[in-house]
């Protein structure tokens, strides 16, 4: 049926323009763009036919699944029924075994080149695939045949961006993020430990407006996610600043929300904004709930950034010269450099009030 | 026939397939396999063991935090760390709201779908859906034209012929009974329920940060500092305000909505009370302690197994009791595959020996899993809901044995029509709402400690890895969402030598074992109908009411053959 009529469209979904005109400025908060794109969105994501997007699964934990159920800006039910036809995931669909497959098989073959693919977890390579298997293919052939079709890829969580947990030491299976697994694509990664579905969420309308992906880092990354430093966004970068630390857990310091970095927080080499667009509609995030950041957005973290309770050898801020790039910082789109430069400052300037010890060596194993 | 396939099973956290032989229409043998396994083991040897929780909750992102709760209590097993009166009640909220938003999402979005049909919900009379709806439940949105607006969206989505989600449905398949009316009230339940859980769960962004994978748990305690009057304490008086907030809507939804549902659609589906009952036998570890964390005395979920349905004898468990079997699953063992091994002797050495991919079937006489086969004192067991239910009903603890006599008065049956797959769902309705009532109480406690300036979160005793002895090993257990999930550590010098977790849907989903013993799934199958073969609903009908999730299923934590000391009494 065509119905390319707008008021029609919004009508028989339910949904008032008054709804919908919220909703997208919302999502173009979250992407720092301006107002005036606004019609545009609107325009776009009220489209008489939905685009289809397949949501893939291979080693994961289902995390990812669970934390894309918790958006709430657009709210889940918008996005999974109106936003686009969410037409296989195996979370949640309503189909299993060949009525499922018939399904994936049927959006490959009809919507070829037109259709949105995202990707869960992480793909083991070794051993001919015997590591994952669904409908009794492997993860690698499903993400080939899948990926390979799709207008654009979005790998979410750390697992699909570069193998996660799953790929940590001594990587049992062979794991690889989507990227490496299925080389020359068109990928965008949703890094996080789960992604942040208000980012995804975000990514999926910008896609929709502008049929393109949003300007990404050298990983890939978008950048208006994944661009700044988490310290330099942090709530308690004051008390960072002031010499103000937690020493022990519970203790003045930690009741009163000081710095986290003598208890082991990635904060300072970590980028990720989750700071700014928190979890679980803007309630909070793990520095605020008490304990140190775990740098989950950066790549290969579960092996770079552990152990997790140990300080970090060397932290921006106390006269030692960083540069972006070896924390994982893009600098080479201008757009945002500007942006970034001034957190840069911040970063590299020493601080008012050194801390009385140098932070510690990285303790080793015994 | 040939055998039948299933694979992906959907609506199930991780990869499972189901083969089985349909007979006369009806399954005459069934088997369950694992098709993802990731060697979380081999990843965590040698690792500092206070972040092992870090590590371990990634093992499932859908019971998220329930593997980070039995690592830290093992890790503090180990290292004989007793944890502050407030980390006791902050592990209680965070595990219990799990439990419960957990629970709500399968019912109405992992499991609903097997019984109601969307597209059915066209034809019915909101009007009468209403009607329907005020006679069960004092839920406000109830009126007719609310009802009419849910019909509306669900008419957008099918009239545009992108069904979304319901694409693949079997929508018209002649199991599906329910009236058009109920079938728009469990619709729009579904989407009431959609949005509820990302609400109420916000409850874990308070106490942990984040969900999924909330971030506050410590060897010893937790991060959720206590200040009555600090504003940037993470538990403070307005912070109370809030979850109180939370845990009154929690408790509201569960009894407005979801126990007044499966009320009313159970009775329609009365067949499924004695199909589906599977093993007889069911263990629980028991949970939420009142009081000592260490004291089953205190547990609100009660310690014990019952064998052979038999309600008059609860048998106390015996952890050393516990073993599993690689007769049939993707491993070998160093001493021959029919061993059963305890878990402080285990072994997880994978050797797939299946078809190779792509396969149409699986070689179901030999090794057809990467899920082992545990077994309680040589015998399959059930977990979950219905394993706590009936445990704690022969046990005779008083608010289920008055929760589910409530219930079988209700629907006039005796205590037999637990034992089937509408009596997983309605314990999981159950012990839904006994939890979030206790979620109340666990919030005023700890209102009442802040209060009292009892704000100790964190015992630091041994947090320095100098204090440590040169070896420790420890087991900590929880009562999850899906059943009785354990976790055994073996640290030397400071760091991880090994750790074994036995998890809940191992118990349930696992293949047979040395004795040809099927598993908890493969045993509830057993003659279930299946109406038509192509569009297999009757068997995922059974399957989901164990809830399966096998990324938490498929065994973790590698121990090769070395030898450990039975576990000390728990």
């Amino acid at each position: 049926m065509l119905e390319t009529d707008l008021g029609t469209v919004l009508a028989r979904r339910g949904i008032s323009r008054r709804q919908l005109v919220k909703f997208c400025s919302g999502v173009l908060a979250t992407l720092a763009m301006p107002e005036r794109y606004l019609a545009q969105t609107v325009q776009a994501v009220s489209k008489a036919k939905k685009p289809v997007l397949v949501w893939v699964q291979f080693q994961d934990c289902a995390g990812c699944s669970e934390s894309m159920l918790r958006s709430s800006h657009p709210d889940v039910a918008d996005v999974v029924l109106d936003l686009l036809s969410w037409e296989y995931h195996e979370v949640i669909m309503a189909g299993s075994g060949e009525s499922a497959n018939r399904t994936l098989d049927r959006v490959v073959k009809e919507d070829k080149g037109k259709y949105i693919a995202v990707v869960e977890g992480a793909i083991p390579t070794a051993d001919g695939g015997v590591y994952c298997t669904v409908g009794g293919r492997s993860a690698l052939e499903i993400a080939e045949t899948v990926c390979r079709n799709a207008a654009a890829t979005i790998a979410v969580g750390a697992c699909a961006f570069d193998g996660g947990l799953v790929r940590s030491k001594p990587n049992p299976t062979g794991a690889l993020g989507v990227q490496e697994a299925v080389p020359g694509i068109k990928v965008i990664n949703m890094a996080g430990c789960p992604h942040n579905p208000a980012n995804t969420a975000a990514v999926l309308v910008h896609y929709l407006t502008f049929n393109d992906l949003p300007a990404l880092d050298q990983y890939n990354r978008p950048l208006f996610a994944y661009g700044r430093i988490i310290h330099d966004q942090c709530e308690r970068r004051a008390h960072y600043d002031a010499g103000r630390y937690v020493t022990e857990w519970g203790d003045e310091g930690h009741r009163k929300g000081w710095c986290l970095y003598k208890m082991g927080c990635k904060g300072p080499a970590a980028t990720f904004n989750c700071p700014v667009v928190q979890w679980n509609d803007h309630t909070s995030w793990p520095i605020r709930a008490g304990h140190g950041c775990i740098a989950c957005a950066s790549p290969r973290f579960w092996d770079h950034m552990s152990p997790f309770y140990d300080r970090l050898p060397s932290v921006p801020g106390f006269g030692v010269e960083v540069t972006a790039g070896e924390i994982g910082l893009g600098l080479t789109v201008a757009t945002v450099a500007g942006v970034t430069a001034h957190g840069l400052i911040q970063m590299i300037k020493p601080a008012p009030k050194p801390p009385a010890e140098p932070p510690s060596e990285p303790r080793k194993e015994a | 026939m040939a055998r039948l396939v299933i694979d992906p099973v959907t609506r199930i956290e991780g990869h499972l397939r189901i083969e089985a032989q349909v007979d006369g229409g009806k399954v005459s043998d069934a088997w369950s396999s694992g098709t993802m396994f990731r060697g979380i083991e081999l990843i965590l040897q040698g690792r500092d063991p206070r972040e092992a929780w870090i590590w371990t909750q990634r093992i499932c992102g859908v019971c998220t935090m329930v593997h980070a709760l039995a690592s830290v209590r093992a890790v503090e097993d180990a290292l004989q760390i007793d944890v502050p009166d407030n980390a006791r009640i902050v592990r209680n909220l965070i595990a219990g709201s799990q439990m419960v938003q957990d629970h709500v999402i399968h019912f109405y979005h992992l499991h609903a779908l097997d019984w109601v049909d969307v597209t059915s919900a066209l034809k019915a009379d909101p009007a009468k859906t209403s009607q329907i709806a005020q006679s069960i439940s004092d839920y406000e949105k109830s009126s007719t034209t609310y009802f009419r607006g849910i019909q509306q969206r669900v008419k957008g989505v099918v009239d545009s012929g992108q069904l979304s989600l319901f694409t693949s449905g079997y929508w018209g398949h002649p199991a599906y009974q329910l009236p058009p009316e109920v079938n728009l009230l469990a619709v729009a339940h579904y989407l009431e329920a959609l949005a509820w859980q990302k609400d109420f769960i916000r409850i874990h962004a308070v106490l942990g940060g984040k969900n999924p994978h909330p971030q506050t748990f410590l060897v010893g305690g937790m991060t959720t500092a206590m200040d009555p009057n600090e504003p940037f304490a993470v538990i403070n008086p307005e912070r109370i305000t809030f979850l109180r907030d939370l845990v009154k809507g929690a408790r509201k939804f569960v009894e407005q909505v979801y126990i007044p549902d499966v009320l009313a659609i159970a009775p329609l589906y009365k067949d499924w009370f004695s199909r589906g009952e599977g093993l007889g036998n069911f263990l629980s570890y028991g949970d939420y302690s009142s009081g000592n964390e260490k004291d089953p005395n205190t547990f609100l979920f009660p310690r014990g197994a019952v064998f052979g349905r038999d309600l008059s004898t609860v048998h106390p468990v015996d952890p050393a009791k516990i073993t599993e079997f690689v007769s049939h699953s993707w491993y070998e063992y160093s001493s021959g595959d029919n061993d059963g091994k305890h878990p402080y002797q285990g072994e997880t050495n994978p050797k797939y020996t299946g078809p190779k991919p792509p396969y149409d079937h699986l070689d179901v006489d030999k090794k057809y899993s990467w899920l082992k086969a545990p077994r309680y004192d040589g015998k399959p067991m059930e977990v979950g809901p219905l394993a706590r239910m009936v445990v704690g009903y022969a046990a005779g603890q008083k608010d289920i044995r008055e929760l589910v006599d409530g219930v079988l008065k209700k629907l006039n049956a005796p205590p037999t029509v637990l034992f089937s797959t509408l009596g997983r769902i309605a314990a999981r309705a159950l012990e839904s709402l006994l939890m979030a009532r206790k979620l109340e109480s666990w919030v005023e406690e700890l209102d009442s400690n802040l209060a009292h300036g009892k704000v100790q979160i964190f015992n630091p005793i041994r947090w320095d890895p100098g204090t440590w002895p040169a070896t420790a090993t420890g087991f900590g257990w929880h009562e999850a969402p899906r059943g009785s999930l354990g976790h055994w550590v073996d640290i030397n010098g400071k760091s991880i030598k090994n750790y074994q977790a036995v998890v809940p849907t191992t118990w349930n989903a696992g293949p047979r074992d040395a004795q040809s013993q099927r598993g908890a799934y493969e045993a509830s199958l057993l003659t279930t109908p299946v109406a038509d073969p192509a569009r297999p609903l009757e068997i995922l009908r059974t399957i989901h009411s164990f809830d399966p999730c096998l990324a938490c299923a498929v065994h973790v934590i590698d121990a090769k053959g070395r030898n450990y000391s039975l576990p000390k009494a728990v």
